[in-house]
């Protein structure tokens, strides 16, 4: 088969879906090749190369549902495809919130999105090792301490997202990405503790030099040396921003509309109230070119957008595909998420807290004695009740200076009373990936230690 | 199985000479070995959500890695697409790691015998779907059965069944069928106006299905997962700081997983970057702590008749009475640590290069009554089932995040407490075991594990364990 005839072949299958008894009809296919180089003490270890794709197809007959999904793409490949979705119709339930998006929800933003760089395709083998191979020697030659790595490595994908549906939504984007990382291991007598740092971006000129990502990587390794495990106590505690980015991962987790509808999140049924600090307003936006949370499209054809979530405190609106909002009596917001297989789930774009004013230096001066958090660990969220409690390393903050590293500590709270105890944004909001937080700062936790 | 009977040959018709050829060309630019890793995976699912069963799925994926070795060296390319130029093409971008004149000489792939220890007949990938469809029905109705206060529940069923064929330069040839199935239910408790509750269970193994039948019903997950979500509308705030803790028998297990299985891993060791480094032969936990991972468990989740190497599984000491005695190896640091693989090689498809991987990792039962170890406690923590744990293998400290736990005052189990992360350090913690119950229990059957991006299934299990210190992350 042609690989440039996915739209085609997308638009054909729903075609057969509908001819094999479907009512209506969904197909993603999604083809990506992979490239990772990875060098470790300054010798290269892997060479990796691939590319691979497959198809998806959800139907509907009726209210009831069924999906499958192949990477077998001749036509006997797509044809049993088929029959399995219809067949498993058979055995689920008639859902009366089931269906398409409504046909006046579909749609694409047009405009150059910046997702695919078509140099990425072509870098050299060579020029990929030798990005690795400097960010590591960067981060081995920092510091004598720096004694040893698990390497370094530099990725990269390019991928080609097809979705048509049997309403006459047909659609496709390519998109790219290289990433370069480096984990370097830290000893100074007994001590040893290891950290990372890593750059990502949808084209190579985004992306942070090498020789810097290692040099980064190597003093937050350094800066975890000798760690103390500090006693309990209840103290201020500043996310630096890459953990922070964890934080808006839970309230995700709380405004995701499936668990709304289900009463699975300590939001449900909030929307209008104040339910943070007015420092504190996240947007979902899928629409800003160049990042790893944007696309033309959501992944049941409607149009991507920018939508205030929390607004100066107040929860402003959930993140919806198409059946949550039916359930909720709203209005999809465009994050329908979705693998090849199942029901479309929800997704988020960019989600991000927008910046403060204060710079994180700053943020840090005014506590007189707190946590300086620079990892968690753990999944101790549960986002029905809100309670939170996380593995933490970080630095230990005295008369607003950071005194010593702190490890193999918890920090504990709810984050119902988290949000509202947000007392400062930093000033540095960078876009890394999808999720993106400034420095922030809570006003009490509990640190669990001696 | 035999090789002639496998998909691959059935189906697809390769043949052993095409497995040499493919061999032969991955390590026409030199390297030390080669392996080529088959998968056909056949997966489905069907979950359950206000009594409605609003999702089936069911899906096939296939495909070929290609590895060469070269020293330390690896290059790997994979292909979901058969064709024998496909994979030729792919021995040939693999085959690039090494430069040189071929150092391998013929290859002769030898079929073995090994154990089976999943020897099921019909896999329920291959059941009817109105069978499986009902098994998420009858989870529904038992969750919501169990009492007034259960307002939601949600199951899933899902199952797979993978047929690999690894062939490899050193003559291996082996093939191998594993099913494995899993039911899973949460179920959401709310008295009054409060806020609600969760509880979660779920198990399975490389089982008929059958097993949800007669062994492990779906009303027996059911229940439990209601009875958790019911019995944690109580919690109160979950202590923070040091004290004793003690863990109930299964699931809790994930503490090895995490505090010992991944730092003796054997990459992280050969590269010394693990906390267990160079610690062969020390102390490293209590002389009542005997730690073995064990891939040979018949029918278990985590179980396996051979590794993703083609290499056996087995049954491997990682400590002896407080006395750390070994690795868990792959091939890779296996050949570079001149040591034996454990058949620990483990990788999450065929677009995964394998890596040295825990199976079934669990203590050996002690001597306790568990009831005397809850008495022998005035104040401290019961922890009867886990969510998930972490572990930064350098500093060797890890987490494991409590879901059901309970306070222990005055030698008896009493109110229960909200969810809460407790930590350790791994070389360190079990050194403060200071008892260990005699009801060892394997978990259920829901563990995956992450590492470096590729899950794989596990299991793991203790006994009632007594731990004289570890860091409880609550707030009271």
């Amino acid at each position: 088969m042609n690989g440039n005839n996915l739209p085609e072949l997308a638009q054909d299958i729903v075609r057969r879906a509908l001819e094999a008894g479907a009512t209506g009809a969904e197909c993603t296919i999604s083809e990506g090749d992979e490239f990772s180089a990875s060098v470790r003490m300054r010798e290269l270890e892997n060479l990796k190369e691939a590319g691979s794709r497959a198809a998806g197809l959800r139907i509907l007959v009726g209210r009831k549902t069924g999906s499958s999904y192949t990477s077998d793409l001749s036509r006997e490949g797509i044809e049993r495809m088929i029959r399995g979705a219809i067949e498993l119709a058979g055995i689920t339930t008639e859902d009366p919130h089931a269906g398409l998006p409504d046909p006046g929800d579909l749609g694409s933003i047009g405009g150059d999105l910046a997702l695919y760089a078509p140099e990425i395709e072509r870098l050299e083998t060579e020029f990929k090792i030798e990005q690795a191979r400097c960010a590591e020697a960067a981060a081995l030659d920092a510091d004598p301490r720096i004694v040893n790595s698990e390497g370094a490595g530099f990725e990269t994908h390019t991928g080609r997202q097809v979705f048509a549906n049997s309403l006459g939504f047909i659609g496709e984007y390519r998109s790219s990405s290289c990433s370069i990382g480096v984990v370097p291991v830290a000893r100074e007598g007994e001590s040893m503790e290891r950290d990372s740092w890593w750059s990502a971006a949808r084209s190579l000129d985004r992306l942070e030099p090498a020789d810097q990502v290692g040099r980064t990587a190597a003093r937050r390794a350094l800066r975890r040396l000798n760690p103390v495990k500090v006693a309990t106590q209840k103290v201020p505690v500043v996310f630096e921003s890459k953990v922070a980015g964890s934080l808006l991962d839970s309230i995700f987790d709380a405004v995701h509309g499936m668990a709304i509808y289900r009463h699975e999140s300590f939001l449900a049924g909030k929307l209008g109230e104040k339910i943070a600090s007015e420092e504190l307003t996240i947007i979902d936006d899928a629409t800003m070119p160049g990042l790893f949370g944007t696309s033309p499209f959501d992944d049941e054809g409607v149009p991507s957008r920018r939508t205030v979530v929390i607004e100066r405190g107040v929860l402003k609106s959930y993140l919806l595909n198409a059946y949550a909002a039916r359930k909720l009596g709203m209005k999809t917001t465009g994050n329908a998420a979705r693998g090849l297989a199942g029901n479309a789930g929800i997704g988020h774009g960019n989600f991000y807290a927008v910046a403060g004013v204060q710079s994180p230096e700053a943020i840090i001066a005014g506590v007189s004695n707190g946590f300086y958090v620079t990892e968690l660990i753990g999944m101790g969220v549960n986002i029905v009740t809100g309670d939170y409690s996380r593995g933490a390393a970080g630095l230990w903050i005295r008369n607003g200076e950071l005194a010593h590293a702190v490890s193999e500590v918890t920090i504990a709270g709810n984050l119902r009373d988290m949000l509202k105890n947000v007392e400062a944004m930093g000033s540095d909001l960078e876009f890394r990936g999808s999720l993106a937080s400034p420095t922030l700062k809570i006003g009490e936790m509990t640190v669990g230690g001696k | 199985m035999k090789f002639s009977e496998s998909i691959f040959a059935a189906r697809f018709n390769i043949t052993p000479r095409d497995l040499e050829g493919y061999l032969s060309e991955a390590l026409s630019q030199g390297g030390d070995y080669a392996d080529l890793y088959f998968e056909h995976l056949l997966t489905s699912s069907i979950s359950i959500d206000e009594s409605i069963v609003k999702s089936a799925s069911q899906g096939v994926s296939m495909g070929v890695g290609v590895r060469v070795i070269s020293g330390e060296r690896t290059g790997y390319a994979y292909t979901d697409d058969l064709a024998p130029e496909k994979i030729r093409k792919a021995a040939r971008v693999a085959a690039h790691i090494a430069a040189g004149p071929s150092k391998v000489g013929k290859i002769d792939l030898d079929e073995g015998t090994r154990h089976n220890l999943y020897p099921v007949v019909t896999s329920p990938a291959e059941t009817e779907f109105g069978q499986r469809v009902e098994l998420v029905k009858r989870a529904d109705r038992a969750a919501r059965g169990y009492d007034p206060r259960i307002f939601q529940a949600q199951a899933v069923y899902a199952d797979n069944l993978r047929q690999v064929m690894i062939a490899t330069s050193d003559g291996v040839l082996t093939v191998d069928r594993q099913p494995l199935a899993r039911l899973s239910v949460a179920a959401l408790a709310r008295r009054n106006g409060e806020p609600p509750q969760r509880g979660y269970a779920g198990g399975g193994g490389r089982v008929e299905l059958t097993f949800f039948m007669n062994e492990k019903t779906p009303e027996h997950f059911a229940r439990e997962a209601a009875r958790e979500a019911v019995a944690m509308l109580d919690a109160a705030p979950a202590p923070a700081g040091e004290m004793t803790v003690v863990l109930g028998p299964g699931w809790p297990g994930i503490l090895l997983h995490e505090a010992v299985g991944h730092g003796l891993e054997a990459d992280f060791n050969r590269k010394g970057v693990s906390a267990f480094s160079g610690r062969v032969g020390q102390k490293v936990a209590s002389e009542l702590c005997t730690v073995i991972d064990d891939g040979t468990i018949p029918g278990r989740r985590g179980s396996l008749n051979m590794d993703d190497e083609g290499h056996p599984t087995g049954r491997n000491v990682l400590i002896e009475n407080g006395v750390l005695r070994g690795y868990l190896q792959d091939k890779l640091s296996s050949r570079l640590l001149r040591a034996q693989s454990t058949g620990s090689g483990r990788r999450e498809s065929y677009a995964h290069i394998p890596m040295p991987r825990m199976t079934n990792t669990f203590m050996l039962a002690g001597q306790s009554d568990p009831e005397e170890i809850v008495r022998s406690v005035p104040r401290g923590l019961y922890c009867a089932n886990f969510g998930g744990g972490q572990v930064d293998i350098t500093s060797g400290n890890f987490v494991f995040s409590a879901s059901e736990s309970y306070l222990i005052e005055d030698g008896r189990i009493t109110r229960p407490v909200r969810n809460a992360t407790l930590i350790g350090n791994g070389p360190e913690a079990l050194k403060y075991v200071s008892m260990v119950g005699n009801d060892l229990r394997l978990d259920e059957g829901v563990g995956i594990c992450g590492k470096e991006g590729q899950s794989v299934p596990v299991g793991v299990g203790i006994p009632t364990l007594k731990i004289d210190r570890m860091t409880v992350g609550g707030t009271a």
